[in-house]
């Protein structure tokens, strides 16, 4: 049995006094997709974004590839690449320094080139002269997910990544998932389209409350049990 | 609301069978600070020889010096207990940070007072500005505004770091306050607020004596506010989980 | 990346977007002047006691205006939903920290600059620029350098406007003390003054190095 490349254990996380994860336990193997679906306040945002780097562990243990996030945070950091809700774009830069900022903050090799190939990959290298500000919702998500791709990362956090992309960008997206996979990358993402979640995710994990209620390989689902066992599970 | 239907009731704690035990610990210190109390007035006021420049007033000098002192002990603790929660990530350190900052700003509101009333009965001016009173003030304000910025922030993991550093910054930045405000002073030299010259032995030991109960004052303070801390956090905690 | 490359992106970065945005300089800058013309009415000024009151005209006027500037960097990252925008990536926090605080510098310098030809001309006391300069550029550093740090704190509350100086302003008295008596030294001839240029020195370097090594700690969630 391979060693799993995201290891979870008891994670625990605070808001305040307020508890939002009470104790987590998530296992993924590298290649592997994992669809979270939950309620919103279920604490998917939250568990994405302490992967991400982006909020402190408090309690448990976190492996990414063999580095413990808490100790060792900037190199994990290397390694995933987040789209959120926010685009974490600067407004007033255009979608080309946007990117090359971005690429030089992690480091990448021959930035320029890499902004360039990667604004030509989401379809908005016309776009590339203009300012972040006056890009569509749509336009804003490509970017974002372009940014998220800059540094190659291995495992990819995404946080309902089909939010505001019209056929076309939904397309490039599921492209760009499977070029993912195909290169061996890891895949954690939240939605709240089940029947897709089941697509496209080989496990399929509900959280309620902060805590994991439901855990499913996709190939073990019935068609439609995915639907069903929401209903029973979350609501 | 379909989900609180859903969720299994909170369970009542056991009800305590012991009875709580006795705080042996502060009923001791209270006891002690109640007899050092005591003393330090007898003392103060009928032991230690009259001043022989400013009178009977200089006796106030017994409760401003060691209430300055507690003010900055708690000061230095507060600061320490910030760099060890920053190293061991222990809320409780945390605890005794903020007990300390409370404790903290009563002895030093307690100081600016004294000070001021010294300086009003030997130089006929409520307020003056030497190196001494100054630094207080701004401890004051530091003071004060940790608590409002511990306040603002809540109780959480961020709001406790962010208590630390300010508490690292301010105790490095007390000793230069205080020294450039001394350079200052050789400027303007005014009324200053203490005491000059030898002190007699008498007086030394009324001194001492104060110190003393203030510190044991000091300690039995800081473990109330301890507690005090520790219960919000859990009550806090308590009802986040119900809501 | 090396530490220096990435403070210097983050700092060009922020100037590009401060260029575009162009809210606050206009307003720091005629808020400085706006105080040094309130002083010159304030304390109806004859030719002798100008000079008295001059440095600590000028250095009110600095100061609030630093701190109008001071909370713009890092509260223009929170408004936006986030510093994690910078936080997401790899990059040190120091650099992050210095990157701001060079931000700062330059910002309230740029208004400095601007305020000092008007206070010559509004006060009409003579004075050396190039004895000055070093003053208010060690000056602003100080108050940034503590400023800067307090800052990202600040930021994380709702009363961020009003918390920022009354966090800050008791920390950055010696910086005060020493800039105004170092400014009259330069305007008057004066005697046995203690080195105060030695002492902004010496807090620039302790609280740069403090803040630096701080600033992570306050700066993440």
């Amino acid at each position: 049995m391979s060693i799993p490349y995201l290891n979870i254990r008891a994670l625990k996380k605070s808001f305040g006094v307020k508890p939002v994860l009470r104790g987590i336990d998530l296992t993924l193997y590298a290649g592997e997709r994992m669809a979270l679906l939950g309620a919103n306040g279920a604490g998917k945002t939250t568990l994405l974004r302490i992967l991400a780097g982006l909020t402190h562990v408090e309690g448990g243990s976190i492996t990414i590839d063999g580095l413990d996030l808490a100790s060792q945070t900037r190199e994990v950091r290397c390694k995933v690449g987040f789209v959120a809700h926010q685009p974490y774009l600067y407004d007033d830069l255009t979608a080309q320094e946007n990117l090359l900022f971005f690429a030089r903050m992690y480091a990448v090799k021959q930035p320029q080139e890499r902004a360039t190939f990667l604004l030509r990959y989401v379809g908005l290298s016309k776009k590339g002269r203009e300012r972040a500000s006056s890009l569509s919702r749509g336009q804003l998500q490509r970017l974002a997910i372009a940014r998220a791709l800059l540094h190659r990362p291995q495992l990819l956090l995404l946080d309902e990544p089909e939010t505001g992309l019209d056929q076309e960008g939904l397309e490039l997206l599921n492209a760009l998932l499977k070029e993912h996979q195909e290169q061996g990358g890891t895949l954690l993402f939240t939605t709240h389209d089940l029947p897709d979640a089941a697509e496209r995710s080989d496990q399929i994990v509900m959280l309620r409350n902060g805590r994991v209620v439901y855990q499913q390989a996709t190939a073990d689902l019935a068609p439609g049990g995915i639907t069903q066992a929401y209903q029973e599970v979350v609501r | 609301m379909a989900l609180a239907n859903k969720e299994t009731p909170v369970v009542q704690p056991a009800a305590r069978t012991r009875p709580v035990p006795l705080p042996v610990i502060s009923l001791v210190l209270w006891a002690l600070t109640l007899l050092g109390m005591a003393v330090t007035i007898w003392m103060a006021f009928l032991y230690a020889p009259e001043d022989a420049i400013e009178g009977q007033p200089q006796r106030i000098f017994y409760f401003h010096v060691p209430v300055s002192w507690a003010g900055m002990l708690a000061f230095v603790v507060m600061a320490a207990a910030g760099i060890l929660y920053l190293w061991k990530k222990d809320e409780r350190w945390d605890w005794v940070a903020r007990a300390s900052a409370e404790i903290g700003t009563l002895f030093i509101s307690l100081a600016l007072i004294t000070g001021s009333i010294w300086g009003r009965t030997t130089w006929g001016t409520w307020w003056t500005w030497d190196a001494r009173l100054t630094t207080t003030l701004i401890l004051w304000f530091v003071y004060v505004g940790y608590l409002m910025l511990r306040n603002y922030m809540g109780r959480s993991s961020a709001s406790n770091r962010a208590g630390a550093v300010m508490s690292i910054i301010c105790v490095i930045d007390v000793p230069i306050i205080y020294e450039s405000v001394n350079w200052w002073r050789t400027l303007h030299p005014a009324a200053e607020v203490g005491v000059a010259g030898a002190l007699p032995p008498s007086v030394v030991l009324t001194l001492m004596i104060s110190l003393a109960t203030f510190t044991i004052l000091y300690a039995v303070l800081m473990i109330q506010a301890y507690h005090l801390q520790r219960v919000q956090t859990l009550a806090q905690r308590l009802r986040a989980e119900l809501e | 990346m090396n530490l220096l490359a990435q403070i210097w992106f983050i700092l060009w970065k922020d100037i590009r977007c401060e260029l575009r945005s162009k809210q606050m300089w206009i307003g720091m800058g005629l808020f400085a002047l706006l105080v040094l013309v309130i002083f010159n009415f304030a304390f109806d000024l004859r030719v002798d006691n100008k000079a008295a009151v001059a440095p600590g005209a000028l250095w009110v006027a600095f100061v609030f205006a630093s701190f109008l500037g001071l909370g713009r960097t890092i509260a223009a990252e929170r408004e936006k939903g986030s510093m994690d925008r910078l936080l997401l990536s790899p990059v040190n926090r120091k650099a992050i920290y210095l990157a701001k605080l060079l931000g700062n510098v330059l910002f309230i310098g740029v208004v400095e600059i601007v305020a000092l030809p008007v206070f010559a001309i509004l006060f009409n006391v003579p004075f050396s620029a190039g004895a000055l300069i070093p003053i208010v550029l060690l000056g602003t550093v100080g108050i940034a350098s503590v400023g800067t740090l307090f800052s990202a704190m600040a930021a994380a509350t709702q009363a961020r406007e009003f918390l920022l100086p009354i966090l800050v302003f008791p920390l950055i008295v010696p910086i005060l003390i020493a800039v105004v008596r170092a400014t009259s030294a330069v305007m008057l001839v004066t005697t046995n003054e203690p080195p105060w240029l030695g002492l902004i020195a010496a807090f620039d370097a302790i609280f740069l190095t403090a803040s630096t090594l701080l600033f992570e700690y306050v700066i993440e969630e």
